[in-house]
């Protein structure tokens, strides 16, 4: 390939909007989050986005980001999907989605949260989720691009399922989200979920996120988002943040994005998730697998690999995108990987990325080749995240 | 000043013309992070795809708005490409270049035309 993949995400310069180019203005044929008005407000560039209008950007990318990792940050995510899952009892619901999912449910505590994902029959990821226990009830807060499937895989398990639609969700980010909320909440640890009323509104809550910093996740009524947004924004150290902001923070601390990192062809071993997976469900554990794709899964994770999920630091200014191609020699060679994501890293101040490697070339200092516009430049495996994280264990 | 409807503006200056993006482009790809530019001496045609423009979003191409000789190139906004942002009419063109047939600069728009048109 000439140009390497990147080809077909590259645009000209013409598709910045003018009265005969792109579109320019608003956008009105897609779903909107309570908080579309609000967005307005505060001057975002709204683009389509898992078929919701959703802010890209506020102030700019760099500025939003670097923000976030300074103070605070507030996304609206209400586009992703909120399902509640209740039974008869704890066991009954927790045993269910066990069914769908190689994490240990069972064992999770009343008030904490998991991450998890959805495999296939090939051991493929279908979808990663975050998961919380609320009493005797499951929240399973969903991707907004998958939240039909999901939905619909949930359906066939024989627990009450109900998509929480009236919920916006809301994601405070960055080291001064504490500062924010107030000391009431400075006892949550990492992962920790409670039920609590800010702003006069009730909420539940969990302390995690998507950016590496420590920060919450506020589930609220829709009627009430606005409420709650307005009042948290009204706080000198949050601005507004958008998904531009939200894709390079997570790159930076190496968190993976579904359809992009990591996809229904790709298992869980592959994309460098086995941390994700309780011994529990391992072979030898008390549940051992019973989740689709489990035995090519189990064997993955006794027998190990040939690819594998990798950071990349490339050595120029150039960034590497995804479907970049890497190379192990500066030239000839087959293909041995290729990028999943990549981008420029505002708090690095260089391009990173991560991407596919093959398990033989896949060390940490191993340097490979990425063909960007016909040209092989030099990139680094580095372990990731880029950013080291700043959870609140 | 003339200006092409793939943002890009072009002063002319003896017999060659300077070529950098609008204001308007800036702003709409955001922060930029890198820069490639053609080499000086490189003879190019109208729509060649000749700069890469890299955002903290994504990578854009800059085409050759006729056909000319590339004389000079900025090499300050590969050094410090949030250039582009801060000054895109002024101190960060992009390239200088010869003009082989006069007649291709009579497409483009003037100023109040250019405004027009990104509305």
């Amino acid at each position: 390939m000439d140009r390497g993949g990147i080809g077909q995400h590259r645009k000209m310069l013409r598709a910045v909007p003018g009265s005969s180019g792109g579109s320019g203005g608003r956008v009105t044929e897609f779903k909107q989050t309570p908080l579309n008005a609000l967005h307005r407000d505060f001057g975002a560039r709204m683009v389509e986005f898992a078929g919701y209008e959703m802010p890209v950007q506020f102030s700019g990318v760099m500025d939003e980001h670097l923000h976030v990792r300074s103070e605070a940050g507030l996304f609206d995510v209400s586009h992703m999907g909120q399902v509640r899952l209740a039974g008869a009892a704890w066991e009954e619901v927790a045993l269910a989605l066990e069914t769908l999912v190689p994490q240990d449910v069972l064992g999770l505590q009343d008030g904490r949260q998991r991450y998890a994902f959805f495999t296939n029959e090939q051991g493929g990821i279908e979808d990663d989720l975050m998961i919380s226990r609320h009493g005797d009830e499951l929240v399973v807060v969903v991707n907004a691009a998958c939240k039909e499937a999901d939905l619909a895989r949930l359906q066939t398990l024989a627990v009450s399922i109900s998509l929480e639609s009236d919920q916006a969700l809301l994601a405070l980010q960055g080291p001064a989200s504490v500062n924010v909320l107030g000391p009431d909440f400075d006892d949550m640890r990492f992962m920790d979920v409670r039920n609590a009323e800010i702003a006069g509104c009730s909420v539940w809550l969990s302390r995690s996120g998507y950016t590496g910093e420590d920060g919450f996740e506020i589930s609220v009524a829709a009627e009430d988002a606005q409420t709650l947004a307005r009042h948290l924004l009204d706080h000198p150290q949050v601005k507004p943040i958008g998904l531009g902001a939200r894709d390079s923070l997570r790159l930076e601390a190496g968190l993976c994005l579904y359809g992009t990192d990591m996809d229904a062809g790709l298992n869980p071993v592959e994309a460098n998730l086995a941390w994700a997976i309780q011994k529990v469900r391992r072979r030898g554990g008390d549940r051992e697998g019973g989740f689709p794709g489990a035995s090519i899964v189990l064997a993955a994770l006794k027998d190990g690999v040939h690819r594998k999920r990798a950071g990349l630091r490339p050595e120029g200014r150039a960034p590497m995108r995804r479907e970049v191609p890497l190379f192990a020699d500066e030239k000839g060679g087959a293909q041995i990987g290729f990028v999943t994501s990549g981008g420029f890293g505002p708090s690095v101040g260089a391009p990173v990325a991560m991407g596919i490697v093959a398990d033989s070339l896949n060390d940490v200092g191993t340097r490979l080749w990425g063909e960007v516009r016909g040209r092989r430049l030099p990139v680094e495996i580095v372990q990731l995240p880029f950013v080291p994280a700043r959870f609140k264990r | 000043m003339k200006y092409t409807e793939e943002h890009e503006w072009l002063r002319a200056e003896g017999d060659e013309v300077v070529v950098g993006i609008t204001a308007h482009a800036a702003e709409q790809l955001g922060d930029v992070v890198f820069v490639e530019l053609p080499e000086s001496g490189a003879n190019v045609t109208k729509d060649d795809e000749i700069v890469v423009i890299e955002s903290v979003k994504a990578a854009s191409d800059i085409l050759a708005p006729i056909d000319g000789e590339i004389t000079a190139v900025n090499e300050a906004i590969v050094e410090t490409p949030n250039m582009v942002n801060d000054d895109p009419e002024g101190d960060a063109w992009f390239f200088r270049m010869t003009v082989a047939d006069a007649s291709q600069m009579e497409d483009f728009m003037d100023e109040a035309a250019y405004k027009a048109f990104i509305g």
